[in-house]
């Protein structure tokens, strides 16, 4: 299996959106490699022909009609609630941000 | 005897006689939450008015009793933190379906309970807030994740409790806590309302002190939820009317006790012991031997599970956190903690095109995981329920869990296997250690939906046996 | 100087015009009055919450699918696709990776066929609106539009000219609107096109090496435009030897180019796996059936069939209408005008021209067809004789036409009135006006 590097942590970090410090980054691929040797042995394990699960239910087609559902709409004010940065009903955030 | 220690089962009934009323019952729970609750940390927040709203419930199903719910289930009035700083003062503007149905059947939410931050752990140490001690010696670690809901009952800072379980977060504390632990089949109760971590997995489930107050709490909260997708449409049963029918001619098999690791252990006595006990009451016990590969009539090797797990419970928690962006609630990203930055990316990992695997590491857990499923079936087509050690040891000691990147993994290797397969399952105290005042715990598994022959199997032992400390009280 | 061939494939995003959101029961309303008035905890995003698919949405998925002649997945199901973007709140979006539920479909242009890879269905994010508050750069979101329904179409790399590209983007609008499930009104943002474009050498028979991605176009002619610059700039880059850049681009209206947006260097790492919140959707054949019996013919045969039955260019008649409803009540109209043995294409070029007003309802129907008869009563004198009254006409009012030229054209009143008196008829006054201003210049 694949040895974790410093880089890859970094990279990992970036697409889990996760700001990490240089000590964590050392840290966290410790980790990594500590628990990808535990998993290793999964790999031996022969999964030929074998159909992976997503669902344990069984259950399928499990819809809804198209009928507004004004009980679990939320207010203007519900929405906003939990949070300080908002303006005129909005919520806001940085334009840097935005625009990464 | 104070009135906190009233098991749910009684305290209605003695409410019903008239023999007791229910501001006493809160008095006393009272008394003992400022007495224990900073000391043990199992109370993240409080309900100041729980008694005021206990009187107008008088007349429903469980007539105004106070239930410790743990900190993932949104709650509407009382903060719901998971126990992550991202989400301190996070006030939900809606409800879970499973305490919404608590409280329509007159139960009271007293309280959150603290638990592992995001429910990544099996120790209540890796919460934000501090770590909860274990009642029963508060040197020790009460397990978790639902760590707070079992300590509370075990300290009889409540009535009865609500957690959830991934893979041992509702049976392990009950187990290291000395109390009951109910974890449903995957699709009995909803996950409407309850702070994703393993969406295929997570199943709300009752920590009680009795195995009947397990089944009353089962009865109110199961069924088919219009909100969540994965519930099942299969009508509930009371959950109660079979408890007490015995175990004469079940068939029951003993897994995992030969495994190297396990075996000589007193986890692994203790289950054998057990297994005496339930031949006794007129059950046919069978040794379940372990293999590598599919084998009928042999259990598959819980090693594999606990990588299956670790796969495919991290890459459902990186992406069930995404969420977490600081922009409508909450705070950003940085304020993640050590053990919740390790398991996203871990999970990034493995659902990660770009680490040039030549099959996602996630899809080929996923496959492993059918193996299980495909055994478990085959299994419970011999026997009526199989049981197993529900931790490989006693509650460990706290600093347990530091620099461990696996240790919730690891604790939860028993019951890994039969929670990726969706199955249900119980925990009840089965063992004792006077010097430190800890328990073991009998594991219980049942097929789909057959919650009652594992609470008829759990109910016959608890009677059998002296484990079970409100039963000799009361 | 090399000669190249435009390789263009299309992205088009269509909102649908269900109630509700594809995962949650919130109202679906592009014209919202307020921000964040239509959410709950699953299109928010809120921690705990789960999603329940609209069964409507699939269906029209599936319709629009077969319409587009499309194979359909009859086992699907929905994926998570994960980025991080203010305006996705659960930080990924509800979509279909690896089995979308059409595929391997084709619309036919005057260009020739373009093959559709894909039709699928996913959620829509909220929108964002860039601006400045106390002096600080913001950007203020709006999730009213989160759990939109929209589906995604994908061609091949099949089109080779911008016009043709138009056509199509405009067919897929026209097969929509005539299937009544979305609106596709871009300026509301319900319907948004997606260009890839590079230029293949001409006698190459391997793709180009690179593509670049036109985003931000939110009318045909923007589409348009946008393609024809980015053929120019890119041929200009080949021919000095380069390559150009693989990277989204914008097109800029005003000033009719197209610019860097962001660079496409790695491809994104979206890590789908399937939504375990959501059961797979299985279409058995009742359900089929159910969703084919609500089909209605396809457009394209139903434009083959007038131009057969009553000769009527298809180009006319699709200005006529816009949903299969609409077209069955002209159906019943042509119909009926032929049973009473009347001029059909004379009929639809005057609905064409609004001489007379479609109206779509039962009751309209005969009207329409007294008001044709009358105004053909009146009108009966084909455009060549005219043309003849007319030259005759003006040749003898030589002052008239004069003065016409010199600016006074009032003076059509008059020449009007001469030509109605010489036909002996009362003609439309101002099909005579065309036609006589027509000849004199």
């Amino acid at each position: 299996m694949v040895k974790i590097s410093n880089d890859l942590v970094k990279h990992m970090s970036r697409l889990a959106r996760i700001p990490i410090s240089d000590a964590e980054e050392k840290e966290l691929a410790k980790g990594f490699n500590k628990t990808l040797e535990v998993i290793d042995n999964l790999f031996k394990v022969d999964v030929k022909g074998v159909e992976p699960t997503h669902q344990v239910t069984g259950l399928e087609n499990v819809l809804r009609e198209d009928i507004v559902d004004d009980k679990k709409m939320l207010t203007q004010e519900q929405a906003l609630s939990n949070t300080k940065n908002k303006h005129n009903g909005y919520f806001v955030v940085d334009q840097i941000l935005a625009e990464d | 005897m104070k009135l906190n220690e009233l098991t749910l089962k009684k305290a209605i009934d003695l409410i019903d006689k008239k023999e007791v009323a229910l501001k006493d019952i809160y008095r006393d729970i009272n008394e003992k939450m400022e007495e224990d609750s900073k000391k043990l940390n199992i109370y993240l927040s409080l309900d100041k008015t729980a008694e005021k709203k206990a009187e107008e419930q008088k007349n429903k199903p469980l007539r105004g009793l106070p239930i410790a719910v743990k900190d993932n289930f949104l709650t509407v009035g009382l903060p719901t933190t998971a126990s992550a700083k991202i989400l301190d003062g996070f006030m939900p503007p809606y409800e879970s379906t499973v305490t919404k149905r608590l409280k329509s059947a007159g139960g009271i939410v007293i309280g959150k309970t603290n638990m592992d931050a995001w429910a990544h752990g099996s120790s209540t140490e890796t919460s934000d807030f501090g770590p909860t001690k274990n009642p029963r010696n508060p040197d020790y670690l009460p397990g978790g994740s639902s760590g707070g809901s079992a300590a509370a009952v075990a300290d009889n800072m409540t009535i009865t409790a609500i957690g959830s379980e991934t893979a041992g977060s509702i049976r392990q504390p009950a187990a290291w806590c000395g109390v009951v632990g109910l974890k449903p089949t995957y699709g009995r109760t909803s996950r409407y309302g309850v702070v994703a971590m393993g969406s295929s997995l997570d199943s709300p489930g009752p920590l009680t002190k009795t195995v009947e107050d397990s089944a009353v709490l089962l009865n109110i909260i199961a069924g088919r939820d219009e909100n969540d997708a994965t519930t099942s449409p299969l009508s509930v049963p009371d959950y109660t009317k079979n408890l007490k029918k015995g175990v004469k001619g079940m068939r029951i098999g003993i897994c995992y006790i030969d495994n190297p690791k396990i075996k000589g252990t007193e986890a692994a006595i203790s289950i054998e012991k057990a297994g005496k006990i339930l031949e006794s009451l007129g059950a046919k016990v069978d040794m379940v031997l372990t293999s590598h590969h599919l084998e009928k009539g042999k259990i598959l090797n819980h090693e594999h599970a606990i990588s299956v797990y670790t796969i495919v419970q991290r890459a459902e928690v990186s992406s069930n956190l995404s969420r977490y962006d600081g922009v409508r609630y909450g705070k950003d990203r940085s304020f993640f903690g050590h053990e919740a930055k390790n398991r996203i990316m871990l999970g990034v990992f493995g659902l990660s095109s770009s680490v040039s695997q030549e099959e996602l590491v996630y899809e080929y857990a996923q496959k492993v995981r059918s193996l299980y499923i495909t055994n478990f079936k085959e299994l419970f087509s011999r026997y009526d329920v199989l049981i197993s050690p529900t931790s490989p040891s006693y509650a460990l000691p706290l600093g347990a869990t530091s620099g461990d990147a696996m240790f919730g993994e690891l604790q939860d290797m028993l019951v890994e296997p039969s929670s990726l397969a969706g199955n249900c399952g119980i925990s009840v105290p089965c063992g004792y250690n006077s010097k430190t005042n800890l328990y073991l715990g009998l594991n219980i598994m049942g097929d789909y939906f057959n919650e009652e022959k594992i609470l008829q199997v759990a109910s016959a032992y608890e009677e059998a046996t002296t484990w079970n400390s409100w039963l000799k009280k009361i | 100087m090399t000669d190249y061939l435009p390789i263009i494939g299309m992205e088009i995003h269509v909102q649908l015009k269900t109630k509700t959101g594809l995962f949650c029961g919130c109202k679906n309303d592009s014209s919202a009055k307020a921000p964040n008035i239509h959410t709950c905890p699953v299109c928010l995003g809120l921690p705990g919450a789960l999603p329940i698919a609209n069964k409507k949405a699939i269906e029209w998925t599936v319709k629009f699918g077969l319409a587009l002649n499309c194979k359909i997945n009859k086992n699907s199901k929905f994926d998570r696709k994960h980025y991080f973007y203010p305006d996705l709140p659960k930080g990924y979006q509800i979509s279909q990776y690896d089995l979308p539920f059409c595929f391997e479909g084709f619309v036919n242009t005057s260009f020739g066929k373009v093959k559709v890879g894909r039709v699928h269905l996913e959620e829509d994010a909220g929108k964002l609106i860039h601006e400045t508050i106390n002096g600080k750069k913001v950007s203020l979101v709006d999730f009213n539009r989160s759990g939109v329904p929209l589906i995604e179409i994908v061609t091949g790399p099949d089109m080779h000219s911008s016009i043709q590209a138009k056509e199509y983007a405009k067919k897929i609008k026209q097969i929509v609107r005539y299937l009544d499930i979305g609106n596709c009104d871009m300026e509301k943002g319900e319907m948004r096109l997606e260009a890839n474009i590079s230029l293949q050498k001409k006698g190459e028979t391997k793709l180009p090496n690179y593509k670049v991605e036109l985003k931000n176009i939110n009318s045909f002619r923007f589409l348009e435009r946008g393609i024809e610059y980015e053929i120019k700039r890119q041929k200009e880059i080949l021919d000095s030897g380069k390559t150009p850049v693989q990277e989204t681009r914008g097109f800029n209206s005003e000033k009719g180019i197209t610019y860097t947006q962001r660079s496409k260097e790695e491809a994104a790492d979206y890590r789908y796996f399937p939504d375990p919140d959501l059961p797979p959707i299985r279409l058995d054949d009742r359900w089929m059936d159910e969703i084919k019996s609500t089909e209605p013919e396809l457009i394209d045969s139903v434009f083959a069939r007038w131009e057969k039955d009553y000769k009527v260019d298809r180009k006319f008649t699709e200005l006529l209408f816009e949903t299969a409803e609409e077209s069955k009540w002209l159906d019943n109209l042509f119909f009926e005008a032929k049973k009473q043995k009347l001029d059909v294409v004379r009929l639809v070029n005057q609905l064409v021209n609004r001489k007379i007003k479609t109206a779509f309802d039962k009751n309209s129907l005969y009207q329409i067809l007294n008001d044709f008869k009358k105004s053909v009563a009146v009108d009966d004198i084909t455009d060549e004789q005219l043309l003849v009254i007319i030259k005759k006409i003006l040749s003898i009012n030589q002052k008239a036409v004069a003065d016409y030229k010199s600016g006074k054209t009032n003076v059509i009143n008059f020449l009007v009135g001469m030509v109605m008196r010489e036909a002996k008829k009362k003609i439309e006054f101002k099909r005579l006006e065309s036609l006589i201003t027509s000849m004199i210049r």
